[in-house]
């Protein structure tokens, strides 16, 4: 589903540059649920931007689901973005004048998919994330963790192939983190490839594989024994 | 434009951003109101100008003459023209349809008034019927010198109510007095008024033929007068009047055998010149409202793209969210460009019909000395509601194009 080979990222600043990424490798399979670890500035927000398609590589080569990207137009990206990718965002991300269900079903206006059966998919899925009575309500009316299930919501409304969340529960506490992480598991349960970004050990053990970066490049790739975590809620 | 779900994601967005909305809103709508009021009130000066000179029917055209100043066909400088009655008949039927009233006169030369052994100094003058209009004249008592006077070669005579004043003292009734004019006796047959002052009322009238043949006058005269039919709108009076003078006074150069270019043998005095004069005056003034307008509009298209500038600022971070999330660098910009021209159609359209409901409800109503019924040209002030939206769209369109093509990365990090 993903595979990334020597990938270098660094960020100008002035005359000298910060060399972020100095050659990931690696791979992901289609239902994968992949935790990325590391300390603070090691590049996991830098390598999930690039995977999302949201800030480019200086070089190495990225496929995604079979499609080489690289030197896409703004246009193309948008597309691709669009049909492959979800984001949930450590600080949500919602439009703040918009309903739940209205940015629920935001990514379906931007397939063409007529308004009608937009905000039946968005119901559809406010439902599985339990805010079907949150609906109509500004993202200002609800909690953190209300606000990142409706970010979950809209990031899987898509059906994209890859879920990308960058600190889903860096912003919540541990009960709602649990929430949150329940249902990115249920989520991959379905068969969906997750990347989830954290600090959080006992997050990144609720996913079945995790990534240690640091100075760069990846200095631990192990898989693990997924726990649950509907035993928390 | 058609896309209903496009119409749909902006109303939403309206909705819910009434305050930007408003602010957007109130710019161009006030604008235009102002521009509108302006020009409204610039029509209305010209109206109300239009109307003072309608009011006078001050249409009236002199002719007199002078010496030549100019040598034409191997005739010297310094010939006195004298105008003959061939002259006046050869007007009168060639602009017969045009002409209202008309007359010639004749100044009897060192006319010696007397009434009864007492000497009284008044000008004499030979007219014809027609003067009586020219001149504003009002009757007091008895009657006009009339055509049949003048046929007749009559020796009747009019005086006026000053004249009247002084010579019949002990009020006694001037009708069928006579005066005594060079020592030929003249009826009274008439006591007239002129609103024009004291000095207009210095001269006794008698008929053309009289004057001109008792007083050895021959064919001589020395003035023409005219007034026109009148027309519907001042600008065709003035039209017409001013092509009447020049006609008149080419046909004159012409018979009289003055160069064409010498403008003070033959003298033509309209007075609608004047008016056209007042006019002139008044499109400066409307030009200088059109300019006001033009700044005011100007201000409306500065405002319109700082507002469109915040906008895009202030929504840089959903624009990163909304691209994250698959839009298009142009369905950005649609979207921006979209609500900015339907957020100043809506609003110029709105100051557009407030402002000349505006006029139209209280524009007859005003009394004020110079304005009349201001009202503004529709057509001129739809452009204007088009040239900034237009103007709009242009300044909107930059900052949003700038913002469609930001790196999602970077527009998520604005805060
Ligand atoms: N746009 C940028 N310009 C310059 N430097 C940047 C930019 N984005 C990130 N960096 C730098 O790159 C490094 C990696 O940043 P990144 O956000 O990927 O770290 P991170 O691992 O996600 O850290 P955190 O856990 O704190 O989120 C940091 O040192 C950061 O300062
Ligand atoms: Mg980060």
């Amino acid at each position: 589903m993903i595979e990334i080979k020597d990938l270098h990222k660094s960020y100008k600043m002035g005359s000298n540059s910060l060399h972020v990424l100095k050659g990931i490798n690696f791979t992901a399979e289609s239902g994968e649920l992949v935790a990325i670890m590391g300390s603070s500035g090691s590049g996991k927000s830098t390598l999930l931007n690039i995977l999302g398609m949201l800030d480019e590589a200086d070089s190495g080569d990225y496929t995604l689901d079979g499609v080489p990207i690289k030197n896409l137009n703004e246009t193309k990206a948008a597309k691709y973005r669009n049909k492959f990718l979800g984001f949930i965002f450590q600080s949500f991300n919602l439009i703040n004048y918009k309903s739940a269900m209205e940015n629920v079903a935001l990514p379906l206006y931007y397939q063409k998919i007529p308004r009608k059966e937009r905000q039946e998919r968005a119901m559809k899925y406010l439902e599985q994330v339990g805010l079907k009575e949150w609906a109509h309500h500004l993202p200002s009316e609800l909690s953190g963790g209300q606000k990142q299930r409706v970010a979950i919501a809209r990031a899987m409304a898509a059906e994209p192939k890859v879920l990308l969340a960058d600190e889903p529960t860096g912003a919540l506490d541990s009960t709602t983190s649990y929430e949150v992480m329940d249902l990115i598991q249920k989520i991959n349960d379905e068969g969906n490839t997750i990347l989830v970004v954290t600090h959080e050990d006992d997050i990144a053990h609720m996913c079945k594989r995790i990534i240690h970066l640091k100075d760069g490049v990846i200095e631990k790739d192990e898989k693990v024994t997924q726990v649950r975590a509907s035993q928390y809620v | 434009m058609f896309d209903i779900e496009r119409w749909q994601e902006i109303f939403e967005t309206i909705r819910k951003n009434k305050l930007r909305t408003f602010l957007t809103g109130l710019s161009v709508a006030s604008g235009i109101f102002i521009l509108v009021i302006l020009l409204g009130f610039g029509q209305g000066m010209q109206n109300g100008i239009a109307q003072e000179f309608e009011d006078d029917a001050s249409n009236r055209i002199v002719v007199w003459t002078q010496v030549t100043t100019k040598e034409f066909k191997g005739l010297n400088p310094g010939r006195s023209i004298q105008m003959r009655n061939g002259d006046y008949d050869h007007i009168e039927t060639r602009f017969a349809d045009q002409l209202e009233g008309r007359s010639a006169r004749f100044r009897v030369p060192n006319a010696m008034v007397n009434y009864k052994k007492e000497s009284v100094g008044y000008s004499v003058q030979g007219i014809h019927s027609g003067y009586q209009q020219i001149e504003n004249q009002y009757m007091s008592q008895g009657r006009y010198i009339n055509y049949e006077d003048h046929r007749n070669v009559s020796k009747v005579a009019v005086i006026s109510n000053t004249i009247k004043r002084e010579i019949f003292k002990n009020g006694d009734d001037p009708l069928n007095e006579y005066l005594d004019i060079s020592g030929i006796k003249f009826k009274i047959v008439g006591v007239y008024g002129d609103r024009g002052g004291e000095r207009e009322e210095e001269r006794i009238f008698i008929p053309m033929s009289t004057a001109q043949r008792v007083f050895n006058g021959s064919d001589r005269v020395n003035n023409l007068y005219y007034t026109l039919k009148p027309v519907e709108n001042l600008d065709q009076a003035v039209a017409e009047s001013m092509k009447f003078s020049n006609d008149m006074k080419r046909y004159l150069q012409e018979v009289h055998t003055v160069a064409p270019d010498d403008d003070s043998a033959i003298n033509v005095f309209n007075t609608l010149e004047e008016v056209k004069r007042f006019f002139n005056l008044i499109s400066g003034i409307k030009m200088f409202f059109w300019f006001v307008g033009i700044c005011t509009i100007i201000a409306g298209v500065v405002g319109v793209s700082n507002i469109m500038l915040i906008v895009v600022k202030e929504r840089t971070r959903e624009i990163g969210v909304r691209k994250a999330l698959g839009a298009k660098p142009w369905s950005i910009v649609g979207m921006i460009l979209h609500e900015a021209i339907f957020v100043t159609a809506i609003s110029g359209f709105a100051g557009l019909i407030f402002s000349m409901g505006l006029l139209e409800v209280f524009g007859p109503y005003i009394e004020v000395d110079y304005i009349l019924n201001p009202s503004v040209n529709f057509n001129v002030a739809l452009s204007t509601v088009f040239v900034l939206i237009f103007a709009g769209a242009v300044a909107g369109f930059f900052p949003a194009w700038r913002a469609a093509n930001i790196h999602v990365i970077d527009a998520l990090r604005d805060e």
